[in-house]
Formats: structure tokens, C-alpha cells, sequence
């Protein structure tokens, strides 16, 4: 692995890599079961330079931004790449976001080139909001057939310039990325992230789950994922390790790809992790009595000899059939992003393939707490990873409390907003919102929020204030998404959901068709963004002079009520 | 070739024996997350089903957003 403590910068340290580990094999792409592209690390800088040069010959320069919107492929890191070789700053987006949204975030983060997929610009190109981001000034697009209209932008596989780039060396306390934690709705949450954030997370990850040339690691998750950024790029790029970029997340390709390139680990979000499960509890609940009762037989010999650590090779050995389906190679799977229920990460374990539980947010870098397997804990998040301080403020009687956390890891503040960076920070700690406690072994055990949003299984943090446009004119008095959890407390990471708090005019009923308005706006959203119910209270909403929403207060009313009955299903 | 109104029928008839739910309960309006309790995964699934059936590739990325059988089905007609 390179010295990262050596480097000032994400583009220095990759830079270096591709030299470094030139012959070694850097990215593999397959699409189903298709393999398309299969580069060394020289062909990868064969890739990105000519894309660098063009990008300084069309005037791009240091800490110009340059936004990527693509799903999970090799060109999102040639492009990456290129960005840091030029000093860019890169504004990696959700690709699943609105087009509306995508202009949003293009125009807020003052974006002047675009990187993104045909299909995705088809969407783009004549959406409303595109005239609003005026910054942008080169689009460039991938994969687009021959002979169609681009509607101004250009390809991105013929903008390529035969000279050579020059590299643009960067500073450790400059910003590398703008990262949206969330805010498509009302106020944008870009987490500015320095390049010290990115080497000093790097530096720590690997001491606990390291990468070296041969080993793989298959991305499913769309590179923009802070997780995938570190393990599926930065990391295995600093370590000469091969990424294996899968461009479906159906369930019958990704369970292929393990055996088919001999992963050695992956990044998945829980909802994945559970489908991986349910797939293989399928096919043991299918074995006739006495196969099952010898593969139970043997799962709880390696539950025995795996208590204190994992011992990958006689986990191998016991249970042959099972590691060979996932390739024989995997070291662990690394599962983020949202909340794992403990039975799904002790399920794994028990076959004797470890999970890398953690526990991060944008703000903190990718992660904050990893469990280090010594031994392994499915009731935990882990321990703070080398340094990161977490500490528990103003804990209950039962040690829960709000957790803080400081390192070098922490992002400066948020973009354009200096007021929302003060409230997020207390004497250099940053809040994060989350409520947890400390067990005596120092493995932090998270137990709900103080915050007012929802985490989805599927990874995403979804803000009460980012759905309700959707709601706007709604025919009754005043309404207010919240976080169920939010209002009525609850002591549970899973099964988070939001609703949506209305006051009714005077005299007017929750009728039929105030309930099929409410389900068609709802049917608007994309379904992990819906409300799941509906709460009425019958008096004014709380508001500040300015006439905004008091949403504590509200939230503090809306307790009063009896939560089971309060909330109306949708 | 089929119309729209044939490839609906087809992608209804379809998730009803994928899901295994009752035969006539399923309509083009439906939302599938909702109505048959599905995650993004399992439509996932429906989609290969669906693929094999029409003998046609439909991209992950074509699909996101789309949530009832309706829109589902005019996906896979611009495709047929």
C-alpha cells in the first residue's frame, strides 16, 4: 500500500498508484454475465489522461467543480480520476435522484462540467430546472448511440486530448468533494470534504480490512455511496488491489459474480445483505433431513471455533459447498449505510463469512465505528475506528445519549451554509444526531435517533423537508412530515417510517378523496420516500414570526397522542 | 407484435404467478411495492422474469422510478 501520510491529495496518491501497480489488473466491468472491460492500472491512465488534458484544454482548473451522475461503472472512476489529476473538486450525485432534483444540486454546487450516462442526460436535457444552473458549461456523456441529437452535450469517449495532462497538486485542508447528505427539497446539505478526510479514513479502514494486488472487490453499489467511493475506489486504488464493477443488482448476477471472479470482499447495504440471506435459508430449508441436520451439525462446530475470531480457512474447510458458491476467496463483507439487523450479521458469521458492521454518516467521512471481529459482535456497531474520538453526551440513566464524534476525518462544514455548519458542531465535535451508549468492551450500541429523518434498509436518508413539495396545496389547513420515531421516540434502528401531520379546515372530514389525493402525491415519490401514514390534529400548528413550522413543538403535541392509533395506515 | 393492452395482461399475469397471488387481483394501476409488499429486490426479480419472457433486455436504470404494472409494461413495449 502506498504511504498515504506521505500525500497531500487524492489525485497525488492516485497518481502514484497507476504507476506503482501499472501491470496490475485495476477494474473489471461485467454487465449480467458479460464481461465488458478488463484494464491494468497503465490502461486505466491510458484512459484518464487523454480525458484530463481535454478537460484543461476546455478550461477546467484547480478547485472547479465537476459532477458526476452515473450508475455503477468503470468510466465513473477514469472520470473521478481525471477530475483530481486537474485539481477539480468533485461533486459525486445519486443518480437515482429526479431530474429536478439532479438541477438542484448541479445549480447549488456550482457545477461547470457534467459527467454523466446517455440515459440519464435523456432525462436531464429538457427537464425544468436545467436553464437554473447556469454554471454548467460542458456536459459530457457516455455511451450514447450514433448519430443522436445530444442536445449540446458531447461524448464522452471522444473528448480525449493527445497531449499530456498537467497534474494540479492540491492541499490536505482543500476540499476534494461536495457530498449531498441529503436537502433535494428545501435546503441542500453539502458536506465539503477535504482531501485529509479522504486519506486519513483510507489510512484507518485498511489497517483493519486491508487490500493488497490480487485482491477483488465487487461493486455493486453506485460509486457516489461514500462506502464505495473508499472501498470500491480510493482504497483498493492505494493498495493495487482489482474492483470488479457490476452494472445490475439482480440478485441471480450478483450471487454469479462471486464465484465467477473469486471476490474477496464486497459493500453492501442491508437490504441486499438480507436478500443474500433469505436466498440461502431458501435453499437450506430445501435439503432433505439428514443433509440438513449435517449441515447444522457443522455450522455449530464453526460457531464454536470462530467465538473469539474468525478462522476464515477452517470455516472453508467445514463448509465447503457454501464458501465455494461465494467464490472460496471472501475475506468479509463490508455492510453499511443503514442500520443490520443483528440476526442477518450473526447468520452470516455462523457460515464463517464475517461482517464488517459499521456505523458512519456523510458528514464523518465514511465511517466512524467498524467492528474489528476480535471478536466478532452482531449486537454492536464496533468500536471507533484508530482516530476517531466518539464520546456520549448528556447520557440517560441507561448510558444513552447523543453521539459526538472528532477526527481528521470530519467534514469542514456545509456548502453555502455557514448558520446550518454552527448548529451541527459543538466545540469542534460534530453531532450526529444519533442516540447510542457505550458497553464496557467499547463497542458502541446504537439505539435510535434524535433527529428528525428515517434511514432506509436500502442506505438512504430521507428529511421529512425534502418530500413535502409534493404535498404543497393540499387541500386542508397546514400538514408536516415527520419522522414517526421522531415524535414518538422510539429505541429501534429498523422499521423507521415517516407521516404526515395535518390540521383539516373547520368542519372539513378526512374523506375518501382527501385520502386518494394524499396516495396519488404520495405515489409521486419514489417508493422508499413515501409517508406510511397520516396523523390528525385538530389545532393551529406551532409557527415561528417568520410563519415557519415549529417543528419541535408540533412534535412535542403530536406525542400526546397514543402513537398506534394516531397514525391512519395509507 | 403484442399492443400495450396484450403486454400489461402478460406482466400481470406474470407477477401474479411470480408473487403467487390471487389469479384477477392485480391491475395496471397498481403499485406493486404497496400491493404485493415487494422491496426494490424483489421487483428486481420480477424484471429477469419479465426479460426471459419477452426475450428483451430492460437496463436497471430504465426501471427506477416505475411502480406500477402500467408504466412497467410501456417500458418493455418500447422495447419489444
Amino acid at each position: 500500500m502506498l504511504d498515504l501520510s506521505k500525500y497531500q491529495s487524492i489525485g497525488a496518491a492516485l497518481k502514484d498508484a497507476l504507476t506503482t501497480f501499472a501491470n496490475e489488473t485495476c477494474l473489471i466491468e461485467a454487465d449480467r454475465d458479460r464481461e465488458k472491460e478488463r484494464l491494468t492500472y497503465k490502461d486505466f491512465q491510458n484512459r484518464a489522461h487523454p480525458l484530463a488534458r481535454a478537460l484543461q484544454d476546455a478550461g477546467f482548473s484547480a478547485a472547479d467543480r465537476a459532477s458526476i451522475i452515473m450508475t455503477n461503472q468503470s468510466k465513473w472512476l477514469i472520470s473521478a480520476y481525471a477530475v483530481f489529476f486537474t485539481g477539480g473538486t468533485l461533486v459525486p450525485l445519486d443518480y437515482k435522484l429526479t431530474p429536478s432534483e439532479h438541477w438542484q444540486l448541479l445549480k447549488h454546487s456550482a457545477t461547470k462540467v457534467l459527467i454523466t450516462e446517455y440515459p440519464i442526460w435523456r432525462q436531464l436535457a429538457n427537464a425544468p430546472g436545467r436553464a437554473t444552473a447556469d454554471k454548467v458549461e460542458l456536459v459530457l456523456v457516455t455511451e450514447a448511440p450514433a448519430n443522436t441529437d445530444l442536445s449540446g452535450a458531447q461524448r464522452w469517449e471522444e473528448f480525449r486530448s493527445t497531449s499530456e495532462p498537467v497534474f494540479i497538486p492540491r492541499e490536505r485542508k482543500d476540499i476534494a468533494c461536495i457530498v449531498y447528505s441529503s436537502g433535494t427539497g428545501g435546503r441542500p446539505k453539502g458536506c465539503m470534504m477535504t482531501h485529509e478526510n479522504y486519506l486519513e479514513q483510507c489510512v484507518a479502514l485498511t489497517s483493519l480490512y486491508p487490500f493488497w494486488p490480487g485482491v477483488r472487490y465487487l461493486s455493486i453499489l453506485p460509486t457516489n455511496h461514500a462506502i464505495d467511493f473508499m472501498v470500491g475506489f480510493f482504497g483498493p486504488f492505494t493498495c493495487g488491489a482489482c474492483v470488479v464493477h457490476l452494472r445490475t443488482l439482480r440478485p441471480e448476477f450478483v450471487r454469479e459474480a462471486f464465484p465467477k471472479y473469486e471476490i474477496t470482499y464486497v459493500s453492501l447495504v442491508p437490504l441486499v445483505l438480507k436478500n443474500l440471506q433469505k436466498g440461502l435459508q431458501a435453499r437450506f430449508d430445501e435439503l432433505p433431513g439428514t443433509k440438513r441436520k449435517i449441515l447444522n451439525l457443522f455450522i455449530g462446530i464453526n460457531k464454536a471455533f470462530t467465538k473469539s475470531q474468525p478462522r476464515l480457512g477452517l470455516s472453508r474447510k467445514l463448509l465447503g459447498q457454501i464458501h465455494a458458491n461465494f467464490g472460496g476467496e471472501l475475506r468479509a463483507i463490508i455492510v453499511g449505510g443503514a442500520f443490520t439487523e443483528p440476526e442477518t450479521l450473526q447468520f452470516f458469521y455462523d457460515l464463517g463469512i464475517p461482517v464488517a458492521n459499521g456505523y458512519g454518516l456523510t458528514e464523518a467521512g465514511t465511517a466512524i465505528t467498524v467492528n474489528d471481529l476480535h471478536p466478532f459482535r452482531a449486537d454492536t456497531v464496533g468500536k471507533p475506528l484508530p482516530g476517531m474520538e466518539v464520546k456520549i453526551v448528556n447520557p440517560a440513566e441507561d448510558g444513552v445519549g447523543e453521539v459526538y464524534v472528532r477526527s481528521k476525518t470530519v467534514m469542514t462544514g456545509y456548502l453555502n451554509d455557514p448558520e446550518l455548519t454552527v448548529e451541527t458542531f459543538s466545540d469542534g465535535w460534530l453531532k450526529t444526531g444519533d442516540l447510542g451508549r457505550f458497553d464496557q468492551a467499547g463497542h458502541l450500541i446504537l439505539s435510535g435517533r434524535k433527529k428528525n429523518m428515517i434511514v432506509t434498509e436500502e442506505g438512504k436518508n430521507i428529511y421529512p423537508e425534502d418530500i413535502e413539495a409534493v404535498f404543497e396545496s393540499l387541500p386542508v389547513k397546514e400538514f408536516c412530515v415527520f419522522a414517526a420515531n421522531y415524535v414518538w421516540p422510539k429505541r429501534s434502528m429498523v422499521g423507521e417510517q415517516l407521516v404526515l401531520a395535518l390540521h383539516l379546515e373547520n368542519n372539513q372530514a378526512f374523506t375518501d378523496t382527501l385520502r386518494t389525493d394524499i396516495i396519488a402525491r404520495n405515489n409521486r415519490l419514489l417508493n422508499y420516500k413515501r409517508v406510511h401514514g397520516v396523523v390528525l390534529l385538530d389545532e393551529d400548528f406551532p409557527r415561528t414570526a417568520s410563519l415557519k413550522i415549529k417543528r419541535n413543538i408540533l412534535a412535542e403535541r403530536l406525542a400526546q397522542l397514543d402513537r398506534s392509533s394516531a397514525i391512519l395506515p395509507l | 407484435m403484442r399492443n400495450l393492452e396484450q403486454t400489461t395482461q402478460e406482466v400481470l399475469d406474470l407477477a401474479t404467478q411470480h408473487f403467487r397471488v390471487t389469479p384477477g387481483t392485480l391491475s395496471p394501476s397498481d403499485d406493486f411495492f404497496k400491493k404485493l409488499g415487494i422491496d426494490s429486490l424483489q421487483a428486481l426479480e420480477l424484471l429477469s422474469r419479465l426479460e426471459n419472457h419477452f426475450g428483451i433486455e430492460l437496463p436497471d436504470y430504465e426501471v427506477q422510478g416505475v411502480s406500477n404494472f402500467r408504466t412497467l409494461a410501456e417500458r418493455i413495449q418500447s422495447r419489444l
